[in-house]
């Protein structure tokens, strides 16, 4: 396998008494687009501004295309950062923003030019190079920003939650703009976010902060689905956590006991054993109602309709808490109405806990 | 703007309030302003006084070489002793916005203790330590710097050195004010676009605090054009400054005539810089003192 582009071994960092990041290892191959996903405070600044060089790690290597770059400083590396601000230069017009850094590698004028051009064709700004930063609107600048840093070819950019500041249709449409700049150009995005969403639209592969630790790192499709941890099954998919202990493991099902009642779901990850505790991870969606007897009782406890989805929220036997969802509005569902519920053996996914 | 060509009957309270500022300042600023340019265009009276003619006299005087000497020579020293407050007082003033909000506000305190004592008194302070034999020489000698006293009092070195002294803080206080606005991520981009620290300062951090560094350079030219006290207190009477020869000519030789004229041109001349001043910056917003 070719060497990574970039590489993090270990990486701790701590501001004070706070303990920021705890041993951060991470591998990026070329080309990948990967996000940290994680909430506020969790460290994925700090880890981007420790891969770009403005902080440095108080143990662990960083390494681009191979090369130990740790004690390099921002400007020796082939790396740029697209601020969660812009930080575009008020004092110079876009062109100027863009060229910034061609010009500090003491390109040619016409050179620069052209390349600034392009740079401002491949973003929709043509036209715009003469303007100031304070002329133009958010996602504009958001644009120049991103132009600015990737006329440089570096061989990964840094994004830090670049979208934060539009709103929703802009960053739609943003969203998918990016996806498609980052495959024409194949460069290799780190990027940043807190909306789980924006993490699955776009990764190539996610990586899970919290508390300055990778909990899970996987394709979309992995986290989203296999949860390794009850915070990971929250965070990303929104998903209810249902405690239970195992009442018979074989033939590749776990019969367990939820809420006094049986239940069932695929075996995998680790091994459990009969009488040990357990975690189910179990999106709204694939909580499904049974007929009347044939799955756990519940209590409708409220219903609310968001995104286009109907919520209902359900009170099992052990008075613990599910969220069930449904496409549509009237299900005639009102609070005390009793039904019962299930799930298919495939949906629910046991899952270390690490919230509680 | 409105309600200043024709106030309304409820702002009418504010004016009344307002008046008395209005009054102070045309008593106390405009009202001397006029008795000085039309005193500059009178004839000294024989003896004592003014005399009640025309003339133009006052301002041809100037044009002796030893008044543009005096001219000259005050010029040169403002443009010295601002030069000098700017090496000192910009590196200072950006340093002091990059600590902690406590170290500010240490370094703040520090810069306007001196001020609870009378600028004076502060003055003869560096007659203790640059005179022969004084503070200074003592320290250098003892660290074995210099085998002689250096006697600095009365001589041009020390008064740069009171007036870098006098004027260094509106300096540093400017170039503070506009430093600590200073967006550091734009540094942080600068080095992150490829630019070493010594290019991101020249290129970002220099021309986004360029405001500061101009006003701060007003607010220590103008008032070193005219502290004439440093200059006689420190320098003996071997710098004669523009507003020495105007105290001279005023108090010494009773020419009330030529006095005025010359604190008209040196007016002119302040104004011209703060047209210029005004022109380069755009706003002419004085950092640091608006």
């Amino acid at each position: 396998m070719s060497t990574p582009i970039l590489q993090l071994q270990n990486i701790s960092k701590r501001f004070g008494s706070a303990q920021v990041l705890r041993g951060l290892s991470l591998e990026a191959a070329a080309g990948e687009f990967i996000t940290l996903l994680g909430a506020s405070g969790c460290g994925k600044t700090t880890t981007l501004r420790i891969i770009a060089g403005l902080e440095s790690p108080d143990e662990g290597r960083v390494l681009l295309e191979g090369r130990d770059v740790t004690d390099l400083p921002p400007e020796r590396r082939d790396v740029n950062t697209v601020f969660q601000s812009y930080a575009l230069f008020p004092h110079m017009t876009v062109a100027g923003n863009i060229g910034y850094g061609l010009r500090l590698k003491g390109l040619p004028k016409a050179d620069i030019r052209r390349t600034v051009e392009e740079a401002l064709a491949l973003l929709q700004l043509a036209g715009y190079g003469e303007r100031r930063p304070e002329q133009l609107s958010g996602g504009q600048r958001q644009r120049v920003a991103i132009a600015r840093a990737v006329v440089n070819r570096p061989r990964v950019l840094l994004l830090d939650e670049p979208l934060g500041a539009l709103d929703l249709q802009l960053r739609r449409q943003m969203q998918l703009e990016l996806k498609q700049l980052q495959q024409q150009l194949g460069i290799t995005f780190i990027y940043i976010t807190h909306d789980q969403e924006e993490a699955l639209t776009m990764s190539d592969r996610i990586a899970v902060m919290r508390d300055g630790c990778f909990v899970q790192v996987g394709t979309p499709a992995q986290v989203y689905d296999r949860p390794a941890t009850s915070y990971v099954a929250r965070f990303v998919g929104s998903a209810n956590v249902l405690q239970g202990h195992v009442t018979a493991a074989g033939g590749g099902q776990l019969t367990l006991s939820v809420a006094g009642h049986t239940a069932r779901v695929q075996a995998g990850g680790r091994p459990y054993a009969p009488g040990e505790p357990i975690a189910l991870a179990l999106r709204s969606e694939q909580v499904e109602f049974a007929p009347e007897g044939g799955g756990i009782p519940a209590v409708v406890r409220e219903t609310s309709f968001a995104g286009g989805m109907l919520r209902i929220g359900l009170e099992l036997p052990d008075g613990s808490r599910l969220t069930a969802s449904r496409h549509g509005i009237d299900l005639g569902l009102q609070p005390g109405d009793r039904l019962s519920v299930g799930w298919a053996a495939t949906a629910a996914v046991p899952v270390e806990v690490d919230d509680r | 703007m409105t309600a200043r060509k024709r106030p309304a009957p409820k702002n009418r309270g504010l004016w009344l309030a307002l008046a008395p500022l209005y009054l102070f300042t045309a008593v106390l600023v405009f009202v001397p302003l006029v008795y000085v340019v039309v005193l500059s265009f009178r004839a000294r009276a024989e003896g004592w006084g003014v005399a009640d003619t025309f003339t133009l006299d006052n301002y041809l005087n100037i044009l002796q070489p030893v008044y543009l000497q005096t001219f000259a020579g005050s010029l040169k020293l403002a443009f010295l002793c601002t030069g000098l407050i700017l090496l000192i007082g910009y590196p200072f003033g950006y340093w002091m916005a990059r600590l902690s909000p406590r170290g500010k506000k240490a370094m703040l305190l520090a810069l306007m203790v001196p001020f609870w004592t009378n600028s004076l008194i502060r003055l003869y302070g560096w007659i203790i330590i640059l005179r022969a034999g004084g503070v200074l020489d003592s320290l250098l000698m003892a660290l074995g710097l210099t085998d002689r006293p250096l006697k600095l009092l009365y001589t041009y070195p020390a008064v740069v050195i009171g007036m870098v002294y006098a004027l260094l803080q509106f300096m540093i206080l400017a170039v503070y004010s506009s430093a600590e606005k200073l967006d550091w991520s734009l540094v942080e981009a600068a080095r992150d676009l490829g630019a070493g620290p010594v290019r991101a300062f020249f290129t970002v951090a220099l021309p986004m605090t360029m405001p500061g560094l101009l006003s701060g350079v007003i607010l220590t030219f103008i008032p070193s054009m005219g502290l004439f006290f440093i200059a006689d207190i420190l320098g003996g009477n071997k710098v004669v400054l523009v507003g020495s020869l105007i105290q001279d000519q005023l108090l010494q030789a009773h020419n009330q005539p030529f006095a005025a004229a010359l604190s008209v041109v040196l007016m002119v001349l302040t104004s011209l810089l703060i047209a210029v001043y005004k022109r380069v910056t755009r706003t002419g917003e004085l950092e640091g003192l608006l």
